[in-house]
């Protein structure tokens, strides 16, 4: 029997148990919903993670103080680290090309209009360049106005829509907790979120400027910095500049061979996986509850297929006794099977992109839609009907014709 | 005339629980082109097993059977499928007809199992149902027919594929007496035309309108009687 034929066969006999044939596919519907879910926002997190190494950079290395956990131990305390460490370091290591110092306090904004809490970060002038940020309006400060201490702001897309609203905030002045400041220049918006927090509502000042009179010196260390970022030449192993930036600072920060680090090395690219770890969690548990679904839908199919093979056998002794070949009838109920299989894929896709909306909607995951979520639907919903349909078919197909006509 | 059906020391046993069934006990004959025939014999003789053998939808124990020149000891599964498809058709007590199908469709059904276009496919079952008279009822269901409408259309898939043996374990079983001699009639045109036909039947006058009756008891072949015999 032609392949057409068979689908039109398959079709028909699917239509004769419309409700039963639907209920069947629920399996394959859940499962088949969550694989989209799944791989929709896998893609999306693998793009987004490309996207945001792509403008981080990935050759730059953030380095932050830890507790330094030593025989189980925590010292308790952070070691910050000092800016002439920094630019000891931009000398000693070949391939930097860049450094800034990052140091933050919390502050009050005050201007002409609204009061507005947030964060200000001191950093040198090399800020953009390292971190890839661009300014949307006004100036960044430059190297003098982070050596002389000028009180210039480079502030945050946030605040200049929630604080200036439509007015460029380039030349108001602003107070931070009671210090006069002049806003020099607006950032472009990141658009991220980190740790739930909004990365664009920051204010930018010039390093020294923030630790004299903002963050409050320490005494230990006068020059100190939070962290420090560093960026590479374009091209080199990453890997390979964190090793030496680790053992530089271990050397620098005397910490003998075998105790662990008081600090730590991250490059972007672990940073921004770490922050899709979530989103891959999710993705796990979903592959598990796809793979569950699809078992549990398959072998609903090849339960109904049995049981329709059962019901059927005289039909298939007819079918036999006028000339189907074994194939013939194995087609037949394959194909059954399959067609079933695919029905509860294509209503599982439309869930599953349903699902996948929702879920960018309510958690802020980015969700990847693509043509090929279509495929991957049809494909396993096809791969499901032939593994589990397999055997029933096989049974159909087995019986001799006598018998099957005999069958009561 | 060519011989289309050679039976020679057929033996069908079947052995349940320890016990021994002989169903067929040793049975030869041969059967030409173009013969009308009947077999008859008690309930439980053999005849339905004889006719699925006929009919290759059951094997022999032992002995050999030869339909339309082939042995079918040497046949794979697809080579009987074929001849099922082609060379035999056959007619049931039962009528065996798929329900919620059409006549057409019914009748098509075997033209499906071989080569060929749907067009073509469906000017044959057409062609079939009207050898048949029921060509105006094409479009109806079998629960829509008479039985022996059914069995008219359960004939034309017979004939669809112009076998040469037509065999018919009981046709009009399931019939009252009018209805069957009018399927007698239908079978006696088509042997006009030169195909083979072999009735499996209970009933005396049934039997009367064959040209031979083959008399089956306890899987023997008791008497093999011929139309100038007979008379
Ligand atoms: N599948 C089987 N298993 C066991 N015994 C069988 C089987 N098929 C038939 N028989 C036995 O073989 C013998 C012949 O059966 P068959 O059906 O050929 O008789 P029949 O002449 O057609 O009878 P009826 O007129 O009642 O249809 C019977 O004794 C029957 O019980
Ligand atoms: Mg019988």
């Amino acid at each position: 029997m032609s392949f057409v034929n068979s689908f039109f066969t398959a079709l028909q006999a699917l239509r004769l148990n419309g409700l039963r044939s639907l209920l069947t596919t629920l399996g394959i519907i859940i499962g088949i919903a969550s694989v989209i879910v799944m791989v929709a926002i896998g893609n999306g997190a693998r793009k987004s993670v490309e996207e945001q190494i792509e403008r981080l950079g990935s050759s730059m290395l953030t380095v932050f103080p830890s507790t330094r956990a030593s025989r189980g131990q925590a010292s308790g305390r952070f070691m910050p680290f000092s800016e002439k460490t920094m630019y000891a370091l931009e000398l000693e290591l070949p391939d930097v090309l860049a450094v800034t110092g990052d140091i933050s306090a919390q502050v009050t904004l005050v201007s002409a209009e609204t009061d507005w809490a947030t964060t200000v970060r001191g950093v040198n002038a090399t800020y953009p360049l390292v971190r890839n940020q661009l300014v949307a309006d006004g100036d960044f400060f430059a190297a003098e106005d982070v050596t002389s201490g000028r009180r210039y702001a480079v502030i945050g897309a946030t605040i200049q829509r929630e604080v200036f609203g439509e007015i460029s905030a380039v030349g108001a002045s602003i107070r931070l907790n009671n210090v006069p400041f002049e806003v020099i220049g607006v950032l472009a918006a990141t658009g991220e979120t980190f740790r739930g927090r909004d990365s664009d509502d920051v204010i930018l000042a010039p390093l020294k400027t923030v630790r004299d009179r903002l963050a409050g010196n320490w005494r230990p260390v006068p020059d100190r910095i939070d962290s420090m970022y560093f960026l590479f030449r374009q091209g080199i192993d990453i890997d390979e500049a964190k090793a030496d930036l680790e053992t530089a600072l271990r050397l620098d920060r005397n910490i003998e061979p075998g105790q662990n680090d008081n600090f730590r090395v991250l490059s972007f690219a672990s940073f921004v996986q770490a922050r899709n770890e979530t989103s891959k969690t999710f993705s796990y548990l979903l592959a598990a509850a796809a793979g569950i679904s699809l078992l549990v839908g398959g072998i609903g199919i090849m339960n109904i297929m049995l049981v329709s093979v059962t019901e059927r056998t005289r039909e298939i002794g007819l079918r036999m006794a006028i000339g189907a070949r074994r194939r013939d009838i194995m087609i037949q109920f394959l194909i059954e099977a399959v067609v079933l299989c695919t029905i509860g894929g294509l209503i599982g896709l439309a869930l599953g992109l349903g699902g996948a909306y929702a879920i960018t909607s309510l958690a802020e995951w980015e969700i990847l839609i693509e043509p090929s979520l279509v495929i991957i639907a049809i494909v396993t919903s096809l791969a499901v009907g032939i593994v589990f349909g397999f055997f029933p078919a096989r049974q159909a197909a087995r019986l001799s014709p006598i018998d099957a006509l005999r069958y009561e | 005339m060519e011989a289309v059906v050679t039976c020679r020391e057929l033996y069908k046993i079947y052995t349940m629980g320890g016990q021994e069934v002989r169903a067929l006990d040793g049975v030869s004959f041969d059967i030409h082109e173009g013969e009308f025939i009947s077999i008859m014999g008690p309930s439980g003789s053999g005849k339905s097993t004889l006719m699925n053998m006929i009919g290759a939808l059951d094997v022999p124990t032992t002995g050999s059977l030869r339909i339309a020149g082939e042995d079918i000891a040497t046949m794979t599964p697809d080579d009987l499928a074929s001849l099922r498809n082609r060379t035999v058709g056959f007619v049931f007590q039962q009528f065996n007809l798929l329900r919620r199908t059409t006549a057409l469709d019914n009748v098509k059904l075997p033209l499906l199992y071989r080569d060929g276009s749907l067009d073509e496919a469906k000017i044959r079952a057409i062609e079939a149902l009207r050898r048949v008279g029921l060509e105006d009822r094409m479009d109806h269901h079998p629960s829509q027919l008479s039985g022996g409408q059914q069995q008219r259309v359960a004939i034309a898939r017979a004939l669809v594929n112009n076998p040469k043996i037509i065999l018919a374990d009981e046709p009009t079983g399931a019939l009252d007496s009018q209805t069957s001699e009018d399927i007698m009639q239908l079978f006696s045109e088509l042997n006009d035309h030169g195909v083979t036909i072999i009735v499996v039947t209970h009933e005396q006058e049934v039997a009367d309108l064959t040209r031979r009756i083959l008399r089956l008891r306890d899987g023997h072949i008791i008497a093999d009687e011929r139309e100038d015999l007979v008379a």
